[in-house]
């Protein structure tokens, strides 16, 4: 009963504009000793927010507008656009990761999103033992990359792998390759990426369910409405805190998929995706500052708009209330 | 990263027991140093090694060990993980670097010996340069002419085949390029899958265009286009193309599902007639039956050169720009241009060959000895593609482009060139 009122205060707990005047008049009957224990902890946080997300955005896009060996900071020079000119246009990887990644997040709120909600659903029932199918569909969530890599492994091998065998093609010539043949691995990697992505939703909404009053659930059974309407006219739009951080998070896995496209193939050969270029560009021995600041910065740019859409939402409506 | 896969996944076996023989060679190693009676100097240094894993972590210890009894040095080892090692380099070399360092011969050896981060060893190698081979000199030359590297071991990369196989069939070592076609054709009429081809991880297919590039146009082209001297987008790289797509068809058809080590495991199994690869693969054979049934050929000749050219990445020690000052840094590295300090790495670690002319061979397998026969009449030792050209062409270029290429036999030369031009402009 309380999982709901707990989330949805952890996620606007931080609005306090309803408050400011009861708050200027408390600041006034603070000692000097309260002001700077105070000031102390606004200043450490303000100070690791800074430094660990302000500073390298700043930087980062900064360095995308130069050329950088990394070395020393005279080889440093300015390229204007000149990074962005060549993601654009001469980096063959970069359209298909775009596509990818829109079809990641439309796959994500067709398919994934849908599931773990119905997944919610069902187990919202009085069912026996409903904790233990929660347990097993919010596993994958907690799962290790690696773990992951090799269970998928285990379906998905073209000689050796579950699906191969189930099919018996496994060892002859049509047998499928997933993880190889361009046409299929995304898909194989999106259903690897809902078998995750469900069970997250899925808790998200089993809380939300819980929050639900009950008696509105009995108004709407005494006014004749059968289950699917209750559902869709009554619960969901009552559960719409959790529909929009829901909305947002799937937004946002989409747009930062990354482990296991990663694990498969290092994100090449029909699994490219924004974040793996990134990684490939900006990390590791491939490094090309200036083109992978520029991916960077086209990431955050990008993700920037569910984020500012998701803020306008959360504050503008607590501003006119 | 590619350089490293096939470093890093070359011993993975016995890694506690490893790790703890190391601690323990190092251990008594410190025991016996200071009181060796044969001590030239009381010097210490430190040795960064990106020897992670546990057979060549045991190898160095050996090796380290094996220094400080004869020279009465102390040697502190730092052992990094090998990925980040390689990923770190940049900022390692700028910060405070150990004296010593593993690295590699190539373009990068250069390109920091170039922005002054490495010790020269030039007069180290007046000691040991007569240890070594001409290609090895030159291998482990900076751009000002002066050594900067002191070769420890490298392998070779050719054709690996199961010698029954091949009796059984009638097969022949082809050493023409057209030899090799007809080979095929004849394999894929005899149902099996003629070149065995893996390359999920990228890296490999590198191999082949490398061979292919060298067969054709010759070492110093493969040279100048690695460091980017020659344009991409000219006959001279679309004939490179256009011959492999002559063997293409008999690759393994699902080669971008595979890791070299699974594509070890089809030629094991006899169900591919020979696959390129450096000579580490015989660590997936590790039924000694199946290892004793492998036969070796090199590159055939395709166009000029004959075969002199030999794909064989050399792994080393250099020193950086401080420990250059220390003696006992230089005699660590002058120690490796022995066959004493080599034999002493390579007891533990015999996947490899070692480089100097002294060291001992008498404890190589035949197989060894003709490995390591092939390196010595190599007329030129090129370091593979992701050694010898810039790392980010290798790894954001060429992985992509050469996966297209396997899939589809097309490939974009304008396009590589202009993206040629824009990595090698940012460094």
């Amino acid at each position: 009963m309380t999982a709901i009122p707990t989330d949805t205060v952890a996620a606007e707990s931080v609005p306090e504009a309803q408050e400011p005047p009861a708050r200027r008049r408390r600041l006034r009957q603070l000692s000097r000793g309260d002001k700077v224990v105070l000031a102390i902890m606004i200043a450490i946080p303000t100070l690791i927010q800074a430094l660990l997300i302000w500073i390298p955005t700043v930087a980062s896009v900064f360095l995308s507008f130069t050329k950088w060996n990394g070395l020393s900071i005279t080889n440093l020079r300015f390229a204007g656009l000149d990074n962005y000119l060549y993601i654009l246009k001469d980096y063959p990887p970069f359209w298909p990761a775009v596509l990818h990644n829109v079809i990641w997040l439309v796959f994500l709120a067709v398919i994934a999103t849908p599931l773990g909600l119905l997944l919610a659903v069902l187990l919202d029932r009085p069912l026996r033992g409903t904790r233990l199918y929660q347990s097993f569909f919010f596993v994958p969530v907690m799962l290790s990359l690696a773990l992951i890599g090799v269970i998928w492994q285990l379906f998905y091998s073209q000689d050796n792998g579950l699906l191969n065998n189930l099919l018996g093609t496994a060892g002859s010539s049509h047998a499928v390759d997933w993880f190889g043949d361009s046409r299929v691995n995304l898909w194989a990697a999106l259903i690897a990426a809902t078998w995750r992505h469900a069970g997250y939703i899925m808790i998200l909404y089993l809380a939300g369910l819980k929050g639900v009053d009950p008696s509105l659930r009995e108004a709407a059974a005494l006014d004749g409405a059968n289950g699917a309407q209750t559902f869709f006219r009554v619960v969901f739009p009552v559960m719409r805190p959790t529909n929009i951080i829901v909305v947002v998070i799937t937004i946002i896995e989409a747009l930062r998929a990354f482990d296991i496209v990663w694990i498969i193939n290092g994100g090449t050969n029909g699994l490219e995706l924004l974040s793996a270029l990134v990684v490939r560009n900006l990390v590791g021995e491939g490094q090309v500052i200036g083109i992978g600041s520029s991916l960077a910065v086209v990431l955050l740019v990008i993700s920037l708009v569910p984020i500012v859409f998701y803020l306008v939402r959360t504050f503008g409506k607590e501003a006119r209330e | 990263m590619p350089q490293s896969l096939s470093h890093v996944t070359l011993n993975r076996r016995q890694l506690f027991a490893g790790a703890g023989a190391g601690a323990l060679a190092l251990t008594l190693a410190s025991c016996t140093g200071g009181s060796a009676p044969s001590s030239s100097g009381t010097g210490s240094l430190t040795f960064g090694s990106n020897a992670s894993d546990p057979v060549p972590k045991k190898a160095y210890a050996d090796f380290v060990a094996a220094f400080e009894k004869k020279s009465g040095d102390k040697v502190t080892v730092n052992t990094s993980d090998h990925n980040s090692f390689q990923e770190k380099i940049n900022n390692y070399l700028q910060g405070s670097p150990d004296d010593a360092f593993t690295w590699f011969a190539g373009y990068r050896m250069r390109y920091f010996a170039k922005n002054d981060l490495l010790g020269d060893v030039s007069d180290v190698w007046k000691k040991v340069g007569g240890n070594y081979s001409d290609a090895m000199k030159t291998a482990s030359t900076g751009d000002d002419g002066k050594q900067y590297f002191v070769p420890n071991y490298n392998y070779p990369w050719g054709y690996f085949y199961r010698k029954s196989v091949w009796q059984e069939k009638g097969y022949e070592v082809p050493t023409k390029w057209d030899d090799l076609v007809t080979l095929a054709k004849k394999m894929q009429a005899d149902g099996i899958i003629p070149i065995q081809f893996a390359d999920k991880d990228g890296w490999p297919a590198m191999g082949t265009f490398d061979y292919i590039n060298m067969r054709l146009n010759g070492y110093q082209f493969h040279l100048d286009l690695c460091a980017h001297k020659e344009s991409w987008d000219q006959d001279k790289v679309k004939k490179v193309f256009d011959t492999w797509n002559e063997v293409r068809p008999y690759q393994d058809p699902a080669a971008l599902g595979l890791t070299w080590q699974d594509a070890a495991q089809k030629l094991g199994n006899k169900q591919a007639g020979m696959y390129l690869l450096g000579s580490f693969v015989m660590q997936q054979f590790t039924d000694p039956a199946v290892a004793a049934d492998i036969g070796f050929f090199e590159f055939p000749e395709i166009a000029m050169e004959g075969q002199t050219a030999l794909e064989a990445p050399i792994d080393g020690l250099c020193l950086s720009k401080k420990g250059a000052d220390s003696q006992a840094a230089k005699d660590m590295l002058a120690f490796m241009g022995t066959g004493e300090g080599q034999l002493a790495y390579w007891k533990a670690d015999p996947s490899n060959i070692m480089t100097a002319k002294d060291a001992d061979t008498s404890s190589y397998s035949d197989f060894t000895k003709m490995l390591g026969q092939v390196i010595a009449k190599a007329g030129h030792i090129s370091q593979f593609f992701d050694r010898d050209a810039l790392p980010a062409m290798a790894s954001n270029v060429m992985i992509p482009a050469l996966q297209n290429f396997t899939k589809s036999g097309t490939i974009d030369l304008a396009n590589m060139e202009s993206q040629a031009k824009q990595l090698y402009s940012q460094q």
